[in-house]
């Protein structure tokens, strides 16, 4: 057997304490892999989900509300803005691309967005089964939703009110399921898309007492309740549009001009982004110093351990030096079994630091909008394993430098 | 094989102890007795090389020790001191095997498989080998303990008040155990003890005239 293997034998020896040290230290590890992780997601999705859209352009309100719930479809819009103000924007030579995005239903949480498929080539979601629409009523889901709900091509379903579930039917509108999409891995995999000319003809035909429900919004396409399909002649709005930039300088001066020259507001994906990653920097620095202060208790617990099976083994430790061995190998013995505890806690911390996200997501309903699905391994958990030996081997260094010094006639003087 | 002058040492805190001049020949047993604190561990501990002589001279097994220093005095011990502890040490997270190849590790040698069987065997406890210490009786540690001290093929062994808490007749064995081990290896043999019981034993043995050095309460001592 070499160093490790007497280092692994004699760590087991004392299987309580080598747990409770094994246990402390991966929790302090899962908590800083959970944060780290978290991070990564949210980076993630928001590089996925807003990747290709340079400017939102929707209601005037906070910027942010209108990123997140038009971009990442995690907020209620702030309202809705003339589909004409919108059109207006494809003949501005700074524009390349306009998207509109019509929110205001959903299907069982499902959020059921009318936009054109413009919105599905942005995402580069291809059909895995039927086709694109090519009326109003019909619609495409997400691979997400399409599995969730287990709605196939030729399934039928009415949309609710709002974009949470709970709120009434549109009883008399009848959406046909005409195609699902591959998964992407973004945005697009949880939302049920149609052409926005279904959400004007489900919410052009509203009778009055849905009006009640104001505080979704569920208004997003219209402006007016009491309007009626026999008048054709009312303004169609939009909840937003997705813009792309023809050239990267239309940044200096678009957004301006919206502000200012329009009833629109524009909002700035990348700036916003900064802004709520900021925000929530300032969550996470809490965290991550919880999380130090539990790598620090392990650190102590996995000194207190080690000290006393130097104070316990002392003789022990003084026989081997008996034996012939050099008082470095008897210190490299102890910072073994110390590489040990931090080799074993990394490996449960970053397994358990992978579940900790995955019951989140699952818990919050997260899975696919700010968390991804699946497990991701950034490099950046390379710190946990560095962070778990600095911890285990520093926690091991005096006890390590103690045994290094055993005085062999202690063991010999000692008579019983 | 032992050979000591004028030596004397001191501890940081205390007066120098004085041994007497001795010469132990190859394959002679040296009885080392004397009370609680007369020095026989740090006699013991000079023959190993652990501590260094203030004055005097030491010389085991043809080794001037006063010239060895650090890991070259590691070695020397490795190859030519085997202990035998009044308390045994045998690991208790490790087999009786395992717990002999710790001293390969510890000397930093390879393990010889061979000659761990050998003398397993000739201590009639290598069906024992895979046993945890907790699983042996007292006297079937003490021989494992034993095979560990004669691994190497030590030209001395020390063995450490090796009857202490024995009954008469565990004792008896456990010196004439070592009396004959040392015999069949020709090794010197170094008992330190205050047991009264181990002279007759020795004697009993066949030693002759066993080499004696009593140290007294005066830190000094006096060979007979």
């Amino acid at each position: 057997m070499n160093t490790l293997a007497y280092a692994w034998r004699y760590l087991w020896a004392r299987p309580l304490a080598a747990l409770l040290n094994v246990l402390l230290l991966s929790l302090g590890l899962a908590s800083i892999t959970f944060l780290l992780l978290v991070s990564q997601h949210v980076e993630r999705a928001f590089d996925r989900d807003l990747a290709g859209i340079d400017l939102v352009v929707g209601a005037k309100g906070s910027p942010m509300q209108l990123i997140l719930s038009g971009v990442l479809h995690l907020d209620v819009p702030p309202g809705n803005v003339p589909l004409a103000a919108v059109e207006a924007l494809r003949k501005n030579p700074l524009v390349a691309e306009v998207i509109p995005i019509s929110l205001g239903d959903n299907f069982q949480g499902y959020r059921i967005v009318g936009t054109t498929t413009a919105y599905i080539a942005h995402y580069q979601a291809k059909i895995s089964q039927g086709r694109l629409w090519d009326a109003p009523m019909q619609v495409v889901l997400g691979a997400t939703v399409a599995r969730t709900l287990a709605l196939q091509v030729g399934h039928t379903f009415v949309g609710s009110h709002g974009l949470g579930a709970g709120g009434h039917s549109h009883g008399d509108k009848v959406y046909t399921v005409v195609g699902t999409l591959a998964p992407t891995g973004s945005v697009i995999d949880r939302l049920i898309v149609t052409d926005s000319a279904s959400v004007w003809q489900v919410h052009e035909a509203v009778k009055p007492h849905d009006d009640g429900d104001a505080d979704e919004a569920h208004d997003a396409t219209d402006t007016d309740h009491t309007h009626h399909s026999a008048q054709p002649e009312i303004p169609r709005e939009v909840t937003m549009a997705l813009l792309r930039y023809r050239s990267p300088l239309a940044a200096m001066s678009l957004p301006r001009w919206v502000n200012t020259t329009t009833e629109m507001q524009a909002a700035s994906p990348a700036l916003e982004v900064t802004r709520l990653l900021h925000m929530l920097g300032l969550g996470t620095d809490v965290l991550r110093a919880f999380a130090g202060l539990l790598l620090f208790t392990a650190g102590l617990s996995v000194f207190i351990a080690l000290w006393n099976a130097v104070r316990e083994r002392r003789a022990d430790l003084a026989l081997l030096r008996m034996l012939g061995a050099p008082a470095s190998r008897i210190a490299m013995l102890l910072l073994s079994e110390a590489l040990w505890l931090g080799f074993l806690s990394s490996l449960i911390g970053l397994a358990l630091g992978q579940v900790f996200v995955l019951v989140l997501a699952w818990v919050l309903g997260l899975d696919n909008t700010l968390l991804s699905a699946g497990m991701l391994w950034p490099a950046s958990l390379a710190v946990v394993p560095v962070l778990a030996v600095v911890v285990a081997v520093g926690a091991a260094l005096l006890p390590a430098w103690d045994a290094y010094r055993s005085d062999v006639l202690q063991l010999l003087q000692s008579r019983g | 094989m032992i050979e000591t002058k004028q030596l004397q040492f001191a501890y940081s805190s205390g007066k120098p102890m004085q041994f007497p001049d001795l010469s132990v020949a190859q394959g002679e047993v040296l009885l080392l007795s004397g009370s609680s604190g007369s020095g026989k561990s740090t006699w013991l501990a000079l023959m190993a090389a652990l501590v260094k002589s203030q004055s005097g001279s030491v010389r085991v097994a043809g080794q001037d020790l006063s010239v060895l220093r650090g890991r070259s005095a590691d070695a020397w011990r490795a190859r030519h001191i085997g202990f035998l502890p009044q308390k045994l040490h045998l690991s208790p997270a490790l087999s009786a095997s395992h717990n002999l190849e710790l001293a390969y590790w510890a000397a930093g040698l390879p393990v010889d498989t061979a000659r761990m069987a050998q003398v397993l065997t000739a201590l009639g406890v290598a069906n024992l080998a895979h046993r945890l210490p907790a699983q042996l009786s007292g006297g079937q540690a003490q021989r494992v303990a034993l095979a560990r001290a004669l691994l190497m093929q030590p030209s001395v062994i020390l063995a450490d008040e090796p009857t202490a808490s024995l009954d008469d007749v565990t004792a008896q064995d456990a010196v004439q155990l070592l009396v004959r081990c040392a015999q069949e290896q020709n090794t010197t043999l170094v008992i330190a003890t205050h047991d009264s019981r181990v002279a007759p034993i020795l004697h009993g043995t066949g030693v002759a005239t066993p080499v004696r050095m009593q140290l007294g309460q005066s830190l000094g001592g006096q060979l007979k």
